[in-house]
């Protein structure tokens, strides 16, 4: 180990670095954006189409990440999962953010028996692994997307709404929030318009964090066989089905997991780019 | 202390019980009917009636939940169509699987992420920092399973060093600890690093240089023992990810645990395993979070008094 710097850090290398996370993070989202929303304008094959004459090939001029075990272009269904695995991230981000806001500014500003009650639920939930809260959730909704988007869903609310609650708890006692209800605003407009906004940054940051690990185990539910069903081409579900030929074809896992990577790494450096720069506090 | 552990260990079968009655709910909205799943496919109306009689299947929901809460307390989960009967003991059989694969994991990630963490704060700014910090964002994007491909791949298809899957033997335990152990390597690792330089700028770590202890021994001495704490809580919270992540690294790897058997469970639609699993988990899952909370009164002495 050289010389340890035991002074304060320099502010500069912190701004640097804080936007190249935005950056990073900002350029990988547009970039799958842009592919999601081109999609079919993008691939060279049918994602569906079975080349039986083209089984478990490796990268060639023809197929740029090669063929699965009936022959379809991988690199085509790639491009075609972005969109499913956007979709899902981004879907189940947004309902668990509806409902983990409405239930930790609920809990959080009325507090007594509400906060009590929704607590102990909140906290109940949280003790079940998030992956086993959604196995159970797919298996009741069905393995489908949909079943995957309410499963990823139920298990954000929980740890959200705690967030929202802790921070809704620190606000209720601002002077600011006082004095909005001594002039007799109203509960609904003062949760509204002084109490969510400033939180909103707290939370925004939490759900760009949230949509990498819904990419995370969304595909973990696909790679189980618990998620989009075959032939949809998820990522999660493609790594499942190349296991069996790992010994044979290992290319077949390689674009998938990194697609994967990619999509978690975009989401993960927003979030963090975006704490970097609006919570000043930390040092991570 | 002992009364601590007592409240806390009194207050696992109450949130065992919350956890039991909702996943009840869940699975009781499961589409199908349960007598038909477990008779099979090949079944006569006649002896799927019976079976519905003889589970109780056809008492009111509300009888069915205070029959099952009664049988839990005595160890009994109920019906499970893939042991014909209480699959407790075959769960229990699946325990030390996965508690060696948990405990390597935590193992690797307390050699590897703390000094990591160390590592990358004493050299602020500089190239060890930024190598270990980028593997750590490496780390947090890569899905678990696909590092298990990745080493599988590698490590056995190419180059033939290791088993691809199954328990047989230490050696065969090492690619599934590695694949469950570095999302949280890299979070502890992370953590260690935050913590540790912010516990650098504080007033002690300047009256400890001052006089005169090289930067080493306060690193040592004084730092890493305050920034310890955070560093265990972050290990206490990631248990639940832990034993939900060796479900999939399980899965991967054939490896005979727990997570393994549920999803078998899962596959046949054999919710009463499925249920029991789920429960154990949330039981281990308290457990850890009780041993880390002793593990901190141990850690910090401020909190001896508390």
């Amino acid at each position: 180990m050289s010389e340890l710097v035991l002074d304060a850090a320099p502010a500069q290398p912190r701004r640097a670095r804080r936007n190249l996370f935005l950056i990073l993070g900002v350029a990988v989202l547009g970039f799958l954006a842009a592919v999601a929303t081109l999609g079919p304008l993008l691939t060279p094959y049918d994602p569906n189409e079975q080349d039986l004459l083209a089984l478990l090939e490796g990268p060639s001029a023809a197929h740029w990440f090669g063929t699965d075990q009936v022959g379809r272009d991988i690199l085509s269904r790639l491009i075609i999962g972005t969109r499913l695995t956007l979709l899902i991230a981004i879907t189940s981000v947004a309902a668990s953010g509806v409902l983990g806001i409405a239930l930790g500014l609920v809990a959080g500003y009325f507090g007594g028996l509400v906060d009590r009650v929704a607590t102990a639920l909140i906290d109940l939930l949280l003790t079940i692994p998030s992956i086993v809260l959604a196995i159970a959730v797919v298996s009741v909704v069905g393995a489908s997307a949909t079943g995957l988007t309410v499963a990823i869903t139920a298990s954000f609310v929980p740890p959200l709404a705690r967030l929202v609650r802790g921070r809704v708890l620190e606000l209720r006692e601002e002077d600011y929030v006082s004095a909005a209800r001594t002039i007799g605003m109203s509960t609904s407009r003062l949760l509204l318009r002084h109490v969510l906004p400033n939180a909103v940054s707290v939370i925004i940051i939490e759900l760009s964090l949230l949509a990498g690990q819904a990419v995370l185990v969304g595909s973990a539910l696909g790679f189980l066989g618990l998620g989009v069903q075959p032939p949809d081409p998820e990522w999660g579900s493609m790594l499942g089905s190349s296991r069996e030929f790992l010994e044979v074809a290992p290319h077949l896992a390689m674009a998938p997991g990194l697609a994967i990577t990619v999509a978690v790494f975009g989401f993960n450096m927003l979030g963090d780019g975006l704490r970097d720069r609006f919570d000043p506090n930390l040092v991570l | 202390m002992l009364r601590f552990i007592a409240f806390r260990l009194a207050l696992i079968p109450v949130v065992a019980f919350g956890v039991i009655t909702i996943l009840f709910v869940i699975f009781k909205s499961v589409p199908g009917d349960e007598a038909t799943m477990v008779a099979g496919a090949t079944a006569t109306q006649a002896e799927i009636d019976q079976i519905r009689v003889q589970l109780g299947l056809d008492r009111p929901l509300l009888t069915q939940y205070v029959v099952h809460m009664g049988r839990l307390v005595t160890g009994d989960l109920g019906y499970s169509s893939t042991f014909r009967g209480n699959p407790l003991p075959h769960i229990l059989d699946r325990v030390p699987a996965t508690l060696a694969l948990m405990a390597a994991s935590i193992l690797l990630t307390v050699l590897i992420g703390i000094p990591a963490g160390v590592a990358a704060a004493a050299n602020q700014g500089r190239w060890p920092d930024f190598v270990i910090s980028s593997v750590v964002i490496g780390l947090l994007a890569i899905p678990n399973f696909w590092l298990g491909m990745v080493l599988i791949a590698i490590l056995s298809v190419e180059l033939n060093w290791l088993p691809s899957f199954g328990a047989t033997g230490p050696l065969s335990l090492i690619m599934p600890t590695i694949a469950l152990a570095a999302r949280l390597i890299a979070l502890v690792a992370r953590m260690t690093r935050g913590v540790v330089i912010e516990e650098m700028r504080k007033d002690y770590v300047r009256t400890a240089r001052a006089k005169g202890l090289s930067a080493n021994a306060t690193l040592s001495r004084h730092v890493l023992r305050n920034a310890l704490i955070p560093t265990v809580t972050v290990i206490g919270l990631q248990a639940g990810y832990l034993l939900g992540g060796s479900v999939v690294v399980e899965r991967l790897f054939a490896w005979p645990g727990i997570g393994d058997l549920l999803l078998a469970g899962i596959n046949v639609r054999d919710y009463t395993l499925v249920q029991g699993i789920a429960v154990l988990f949330v039981a281990g899952f308290l457990l850890i979070n009780l041993i880390v909370e002793i593990l901190y009164v141990f850690i910090n002495p401020k909190m001896r008094y508390v």
